[in-house]
């Protein structure tokens, strides 16, 4: 068998991600330590290269090694904001990990690798690539948490990450060993068709599903299944954590609602309200427990639980029975939409906290932020447009995101739901705003504690600048995302 | 005479569970994992008396995707545990206290 060459050219991207992780592996023992950074610009070069490609494929839809693989517009959107996502990772890493003295350019390896595991992911089409690609991300990401391995709070973080992402892949893989019982394949389509001639209340059928949900769950991060979520974001190294939040949460979202719309889709009014009391669930349990958390990494843990609860909106519209079909785009579109917003914020976010140390240690709890306004006005500035635009206050982009999906589930006849997901942003604006506060309205204190500064550097400027731009540009124009997204969504079924 | 294929999925069953149940009530970590492994094994038997049920060589070709994607992760997590034993000297997942679990 030989391989054709179009099939190739279809995954071109991966194989250039894959290619310069596997380049940069191998060139690391080789390269000096002073030049190690050579390895990250690497890795940044060959980010930009995937993505003049991959908006080359911004209009097609080409499937690859027999049915395994789909370039479409939705997988091409997902794969831009992922690049995006990487190389600010990459960029805020350099200092901060030259700070913390794990710089190892392993390190922009598995960043790299994780990275094509998640666009196996948002462009699979086979619940076999979806498999695989996942476990490409996660593999790297277990191995990525415990970077700080002088440190026990990382190691500790990578176990528990490793012990229920097992545990979770586990349930995903028996859930779809069900659905192959069912379908005979595992392929998307197949499944679809299979599941059209089922009858919908068959408990093998709801079993698998509900699997999936599982499986799915802990990826996103959602109640119930967000155990592991605080300890290890707090665990982690904090680059990590960002792109954690980040990129996993929106790849995953990317498998989650292509395997339930083009594979379940014929099981809408079943998972429509399973991911309704997820939703609920999610979005009570991520802000109120994040009110009382006093380190910023754990606030923001459940913060991105809270913001996925917010993100599941959107596919509860799109399984909302009676919705029209433009009711049910707009519910899609508003989740891309909700998780490209959410990157640059939380990105923005998780850099500043990167930048702040505490003697030799990073500081990352709330009280390590008081009087900043005094002593940096710019990063605290910076660092209130990010909480404003976190809690969802207009002219920034979380308002955008948040308006687009509230739009959608009233549209869709779920007032309420939107009337309870305002409710609990309005009890997100407390938990940002107390950052806000302890940052502006109380003075430095002059203890014999040490004295919290912070580790600035061009490249972390260019970073916050970025994500600064992103947050108030979509507040502000909105449009051309938007587009996007609407064209996008149209490929899934 | 031909097992019937509910044997398989009930015998799939039982083991899927068992690692659950060994996932969430031991405490050793490498008994942790072997439950984790004994879950994904179940999903193999389900697989290949699948594959074999419906004449269907696909659930094979997942089953060895499936052996290689286990061996990656204990290979990942049999490192997380060495350094994790390296640092505390337990492999007791009660031990781990740093973090609120």
């Amino acid at each position: 068998m030989t391989l054709p060459l179009a099939d190739i050219l279809a995954i071109l991207p991966e194989l250039i991600v894959v290619a310069a992780a596997c380049l940069v592996l191998g060139l690391d023992p080789i390269t000096p330590a002073p030049r190690k950074q050579w390895l990250a610009w690497l890795s940044v070069a060959s980010l930009l290269l995937c993505f003049g490609l991959t908006s080359l494929q911004l209009d097609e839809r080409v499937m690859a090694f027999s049915d395994l693989v789909i370039i479409d517009p939705y997988a091409c959107f997902w794969k831009l904001l992922l690049y995006a996502v990487t190389v600010l990772t990459i960029l805020m890493s350099l200092a901060y990990l030259k700070e913390e003295k794990i710089h190892l350019a392993e390190y922009y390896g598995f960043l790299l690798l994780a990275l094509s595991g998640m666009m196996i992911m948002v462009s699979a089409a086979d619940l076999l690539t979806i498999y695989l690609g996942t476990e490409l991300m996660s593999l790297s990401l277990y191995v990525l948490a415990g970077f700080k391995r002088a440190e026990g709070r990382s190691l500790e973080a990578a176990a528990k990450y490793f012990v229920l992402g097992a545990f979770s892949s586990g349930i995903l893989l028996y859930g779809i060993s069900l659905l192959y019982g069912l379908a005979g394949s595992t392929r998307l389509s197949a499944i679809a068709m299979s599941v059209a001639t089922r009858r919908l209340d068959d408990p093998a059928l709801l079993l698998a599903m509900i699997l999936l949900v599982v499986g799915f769950g802990f990826k996103i991060a959602v109640v119930p299944f967000h155990m592991w979520t605080p300890d290890v974001y707090e665990g982690s190294p904090t680059s990590v954590t960002a792109f954690m939040a980040v990129a996993s949460k929106a790849a995953s979202f990317g498998a989650f609602m292509r395997v339930f719309l083009e594979g379940l889709g014929g099981l809408k009014a079943n998972w429509h309200v399973l991911l309704l009391v997820v939703c609920v669930a999610t979005l009570v349990l991520g802000n109120v427990v994040a009110i009382v958390q006093t380190n910023i990494k754990r606030m923001l843990a459940y913060s991105s639980i809270a913001h996925a609860g917010y993100a599941l909106i959107g596919m509860v519209v799109a399984g909302q029975a009676g919705a029209e079909g433009a009711v049910r785009s707009l519910g899609l579109a508003s989740v891309m939409l909700y998780l490209a917003v959410y990157a640059f914020m939380t990105l923005g976010a998780f850099t500043v906290v990167a930048m702040l140390r505490k003697g030799g240690l990073e500081g990352d709890e709330i009280e390590d932020f008081t009087g900043l306004s005094k002593r940096q006005p710019v990063a605290a500035f910076l660092m209130l447009v990010f909480m404003v635009s976190l809690a969802g206050i207009p002219p920034t982009a979380g308002f955008i995101g948040k308006f687009y999906l509230f739009m959608a589930a009233v549209q869709a006849g779920l007032a309420w739901l939107a009337v309870v997901a305002l409710l609990f942003a309005a009890v997100s604006a407390y938990y940002y705003l107390r950052v806000v506060m302890v940052m502006y309205m109380r003075e430095p204190q002059a203890s014999a504690r040490l004295e919290p500064r912070l580790a600035a550097s061009p490249v972390t400027a260019v970073v916050l600048a970025c994500a600064v731009a992103g947050v108030i540009l979509l507040g502000l124009y909105p449009g051309p995302l938007v587009a996007l997204t609407n064209q996008a969504v149209l490929a899934l079924k | 005479m031909a097992i019937p294929l509910s044997y398989y999925v009930t015998l799939s069953a039982i083991v899927f569970i068992t690692g659950l149940v060994g996932v969430l009530i031991r405490r050793n970590i490498i008994i942790i994992l072997l439950s984790v492994e004994l879950m994904l094994n179940a999903t193999n038997i389900n697989f290949v008396a699948f594959s074999h049920h419906l004449h269907n060589v696909a659930g094979q070709v997942f089953v060895f995707f499936a052996l290689t994607v286990a061996a990656a992760e204990v290979a990942v997590g049999l490192a997380i545990i060495i350094a994790l034993y390296r640092s505390k000297f337990s492999i007791n997942v009660d031990e781990f206290q740093l973090l609120k679990w």
